[in-house]
C-alpha cells in the first residue's frame, strides 16, 4: 500500500495558557494501517487526549509543526465535521452536555449529516429509530437515555455508552477511543470492548487510549504505543501493555530521558 | 419622585402633533369622547416617555414621536392576501386557519377576513372606559386614538378553547399608519381560554395595542403573542391583567419584528392562590431593540409568579428586561420568581436587564437571575465532531437556549407556531 491510512509525522501542537502558548505534542510520529487497532498508554498529562483533540480539529489547540495525512487527505485542513464525513470519530474523555438537544434527535441530526456528506441517502424518522433502538440495545442501553437531553444528567457509564452508540450510528472509519473504558462497569466494559471488535475489519482502524489492560484484554491491538511528554517513546505488540501493567512508567521514562 | 412638569413645544413633538390630530376627528371616533379627552389632556401635561425617565431608561423612543403617522388604512385586496400568506405560512397551516380569528387591519376590525368564535360573547368596540386612572404614556395614547378592538366575555365555566388575534398593519402608498386596537377581555369564574395573537405588517407604522384582561375566579387565560413586526415598525403593546382567586394569566411573548418593540405587563394578583406567568423570548438582529417590561403586583397571600425570559442577540442588537415584583404587606407566602438569560451572538450586541423586588411582606419566597454569554465552543466542537456542519450546529443550541422558555407554552399548537417562527428567524439570519 502506497498510503498510510493515517500517518501524523514530527506532530507539535500547543494551547494557550494564559496568553503563552504551551507545547503539549512534541514531536509526535505515528502509523496506523488500516484495519488495525493501535494502543496508546501513557501517564496522566502526556498529551493523549490532546493528540485526539488535534485529531478531530479542535479550534483552541495551535499545530505549530508537523502533518497528518488521512485517507491521502491532509486532515488538518480539514473542518471539524468534513473529518467526521471522511470517516474520524472521537469517543470524548468527557463527553459533552446539551441541555435543550434531544439525544435521538441529535444523533440523527449527526447521522444524517454525515450520510449527506458522504453521497448517501438520509434517513427517515422511522428507519432511523430502528437502527439506533437496535444499537441502544446492542449495548445495553436504556432506550430511555434517547429521548432525554444529550449527556445531561447521564452517568459516566451512561455517557460512555452514548459515545459508542454514536460511533456505531455514525460508520466511521477510523475512530479514537479517549478512555472510553473509564467509568465503565464490568459488564459494560465487556460490552463496549465487543462493540467495537465487531467493527474490525479491513476498512476500520481505531486508536484506543486507555490506562488499563482490562479492556485490551477484550479487544486485542495489533500494536501499542507508550506515550510521555508529547511523544510517542516506544511501540510494541500487545505484550508491551502486560509489561506497562507490571512495571509502570518510570522504566521508560527514564531510558528516554 | 417624578416631579410633572408641563413640558415645552419641543419635548412633545409630535405626539403634541397626534394630540391635534385627535381633536380634530374627536367626534368620529367610536364611543364616548371623555375618556379620550381625558387622555389627551394628560398626553400635554405629562413628559412624554424618553430615556430621563427611569422607566424608559434603556428604549429611546424618541424616533416614534419624529415621524408622522396617518390613520388612512390599507385595501382589502392587500390585508386579505397578507392574512392568506400569514395562515399559511408553515405550523400555521392547518389547524390555525381552521381557528376562530379576529383580524383587525391597520387598527379596524375586518369582518370579512374575521370568522367569528362561538360560544363566547363578541361585542362591537365602543369607546374605552373613563373609570381607569391614566399612569402610561402609551395607554393613555392608546385610550386617545383607539379604534377598535375585541371586546370578549367568556362565561362562566366555559372552556372557549383556542381563539386566533391578528393585527396587520398595510397602510396605503408606503405612508406610516398607526394602529392604536384597544381590545378587553373577561373571563368569568372558571372560564378558560387560548388565545394565539399574530402581529405584522409592512413598511414604517406604529402599533399601540392594549389589552385588559379581567381574570376571574379558578379562570384561565393563556396569551400566546407571536410579534413579527416589520423591521421599520415601531411596535408597543401593553397588557393590563388582574387575576383573581386561583385565576391564572399565562403569557408568553415571542418578539421576533420591529425596529423598536416594547411588551409591558401590568399584572395584579388580587386573589389568594392566582398565578401569573410572563415568560418571552426576543431573538433580535441588526439595530433591533426589544424590551420586555413587567410589573407583577401581589396583592393577595399565597401567590404565584413566574418569569423565564431568553434573547438571542445578534448584530447590534440590543434586549431590554426590566421585572418588577411589588409585594403588599397582605401577600404572605408569595412566591416570585424572574429568570432573564441572553445569548450574545455578535460582540455588539447588548442585553440590559433591571429586576426589582419591592417587598412589604415578610414570609415570602422571591427570587430573580441574570445570564449573558455566548455559544459555547465546546458544544460547538463537540456536535462538529459528530459530523454537524457549524450553521445547523448553531442553529440547534440556539434552539435550546430557547427550549425551557418554550417548553412553558402548554397549547402544544402554538407552541408548534412559535418552533417554526424561531426556526424561519433563524433560516432567515442564515441567508
Ligand atoms: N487549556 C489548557 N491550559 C493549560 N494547559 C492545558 C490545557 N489543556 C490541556 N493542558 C495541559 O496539557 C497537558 C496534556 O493534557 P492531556 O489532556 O492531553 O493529557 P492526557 O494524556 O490525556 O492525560 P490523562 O491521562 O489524565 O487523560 C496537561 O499537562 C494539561 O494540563
Ligand atoms: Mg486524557
Amino acid at each position: 500500500m502506497s498510503d498510510p491510512f493515517l500517518a501524523i509525522r514530527g506532530l507539535c501542537a500547543s494551547i494557550d495558557d494564559n496568553g503563552t502558548p504551551k507545547p503539549i505534542l512534541q514531536g509526535l510520529d505515528l502509523e496506523i494501517p488500516a484495519g488495525e487497532v493501535h494502543a496508546i498508554m501513557g501517564p496522566n498529562g502526556s498529551g493523549k487526549s490532546t493528540l485526539s483533540y488535534v485529531l478531530a480539529g479542535r479550534a483552541d489547540y495551535a499545530v505549530t509543526a508537523g502533518s497528518v495525512s488521512f485517507k491521502g487527505q491532509d486532515l488538518l485542513a480539514m473542518e471539524p465535521d468534513e473529518r467526521a464525513a471522511a470517516g474520524m470519530f472521537l469517543a470524548f474523555q468527557a463527553p459533552v452536555e446539551l441541555p435543550g438537544v434531544n439525544n435521538a434527535n441529535f444523533l440523527r441530526t449527526a447521522v444524517n449529516a454525515v450520510r449527506r456528506a458522504r453521497g448517501e441517502a438520509e434517513l427517515d424518522a422511522m428507519q432511523f429509530l430502528k437502527a439506533a433502538r437496535g444499537q441502544a440495545k446492542a449495548l445495553s442501553m436504556p432506550e430511555d437515555l434517547l429521548k432525554r437531553n444529550v449527556n445531561v444528567g447521564f452517568s459516566g457509564g451512561e455517557k460512555k455508552r452514548n459515545e459508542v452508540l454514536q460511533m456505531a450510528m455514525l460508520a466511521p472509519s477510523f475512530a479514537i477511543l479517549d478512555e472510553t473504558d473509564s467509568g465503565l462497569d464490568i459488564d459494560a466494559l465487556r460490552i463496549v470492548a465487543e462493540g467495537v471488535q465487531a467493527l474490525r475489519s479491513p476498512t476500520f482502524s481505531a486508536l484506543v487510549i486507555t490506562h488499563h489492560q482490562r479492556l485490551l484484554d477484550y479487544l486485542v491491538p495489533d500494536r501499542v504505543h507508550v506515550m510521555a511528554r508529547g511523544r510517542i517513546l516506544r511501540s510494541g505488540g500487545p505484550e508491551l501493555a502486560h509489561q506497562l501493567e507490571a512495571q509502570g512508567y518510570a522504566g521508560f521514562l527514564a531510558e528516554a530521558a | 419622585m417624578n416631579v410633572i412638569v408641563p413640558p415645552a413645544r419641543s419635548a412633545i413633538g409630535n405626539a403634541g402633533g397626534l394630540v391635534e390630530q385627535y381633536r380634530a376627528m374627536r367626534l368620529e371616533l367610536p364611543g364616548e369622547p371623555t375618556a379620550r379627552d381625558l387622555a389627551a389632556d394628560w398626553l400635554e401635561r405629562h413628559e412624554l416617555p424618553s430615556r430621563r425617565v427611569e422607566a424608559w431608561r434603556y428604549t429611546d423612543i424618541r424616533r416614534v414621536w419624529e415621524t408622522p403617522f396617518e390613520t388612512a388604512g390599507a385595501t382589502p385586496e392587500r390585508a386579505k392576501a397578507r392574512l392568506g400568506a400569514l395562515l399559511s405560512t408553515h405550523g400555521l397551516a392547518d389547524d390555525a386557519a381552521a381557528l376562530p380569528r379576529l383580524v383587525f387591519v391597520d387598527g379596524v376590525l375586518s369582518r370579512a377576513l374575521s370568522r367569528m368564535p362561538d360560544g363566547i360573547d363578541v361585542r362591537p368596540f365602543a369607546g374605552v372606559d373613563a373609570a381607569e386612572p391614566l399612569r402610561h404614556p402609551m395607554v393613555a395614547l392608546n385610550t386617545m386614538l383607539a379604534t377598535d378592538g375585541m371586546v370578549v366575555r367568556v362565561p362562566a365555566g366555559l372552556d372557549a378553547g383556542r381563539l386566533l388575534l391578528v393585527s396587520l398593519c398595510e397602510g396605503i402608498g408606503g405612508r406610516a399608519v398607526a394602529s392604536h386596537l384597544r381590545h378587553r377581555l373577561v373571563l368569568e369564574a372558571g372560564a378558560s381560554l387560548a388565545l394565539l395573537e399574530i402581529g405584522e405588517g409592512s413598511g414604517c407604522y406604529l402599533s399601540d395595542g392594549v389589552l385588559d384582561a379581567e381574570v376571574g375566579a379558578s379562570a384561565h387565560l393563556r396569551h400566546v403573542r407571536l410579534q413579527r413586526d416589520s423591521g421599520e415598525a415601531f411596535s408597543f403593546s401593553m397588557v393590563q391583567a388582574t387575576v383573581a382567586e386561583r385565576g391564572a394569566y399565562d403569557g408568553f411573548n415571542l418578539a421576533l419584528g420591529a425596529v423598536l418593540a416594547r411588551h409591558e405587563v401590568h399584572a395584579t394578583l388580587s386573589g389568594p392562590h392566582a398565578a401569573v406567568h410572563v415568560n418571552g423570548a426576543q431573538l433580535l438582529a441588526d439595530a433591533q431593540v426589544a424590551d420586555l417590561t413587567s410589573v407583577i403586583a401581589h396583592d393577595a397571600p399565597n401567590c404565584v409568579s413566574r418569569q423565564t425570559v431568553k434573547n438571542v442577540l445578534t448584530g447590534r442588537a440590543r434586549g431590554v428586561f426590566q421585572g418588577k415584583i411589588v409585594v403588599a404587606r397582605v401577600a404572605q407566602k408569595t412566591d416570585g420568581y424572574q429568570m432573564n438569560q441572553a445569548l450574545l451572538l455578535s460582540e455588539t450586541a447588548e442585553i440590559d436587564a433591571k429586576p426589582e423586588l419591592e417587598i412589604y411582606a415578610d414570609d415570602v419566597k422571591c427570587s430573580h437571575g441574570s445570564t449573558a454569554g455566548a455559544l459555547d465552543e465546546e458544544q460547538l466542537f463537540y456536535m462538529r465532531s459528530r459530523g454537524v456542519p457549524v450553521a445547523e450546529a448553531r442553529a440547534i443550541l440556539v434552539r435550546a437556549f430557547l427550549d425551557d422558555a418554550l417548553q412553558l407554552v402548554d397549547d402544544e399548537m402554538m407552541r408548534g407556531v412559535l418552533d417554526e417562527a424561531v426556526a424561519a428567524w433563524w433560516r432567515g439570519r442564515a441567508a
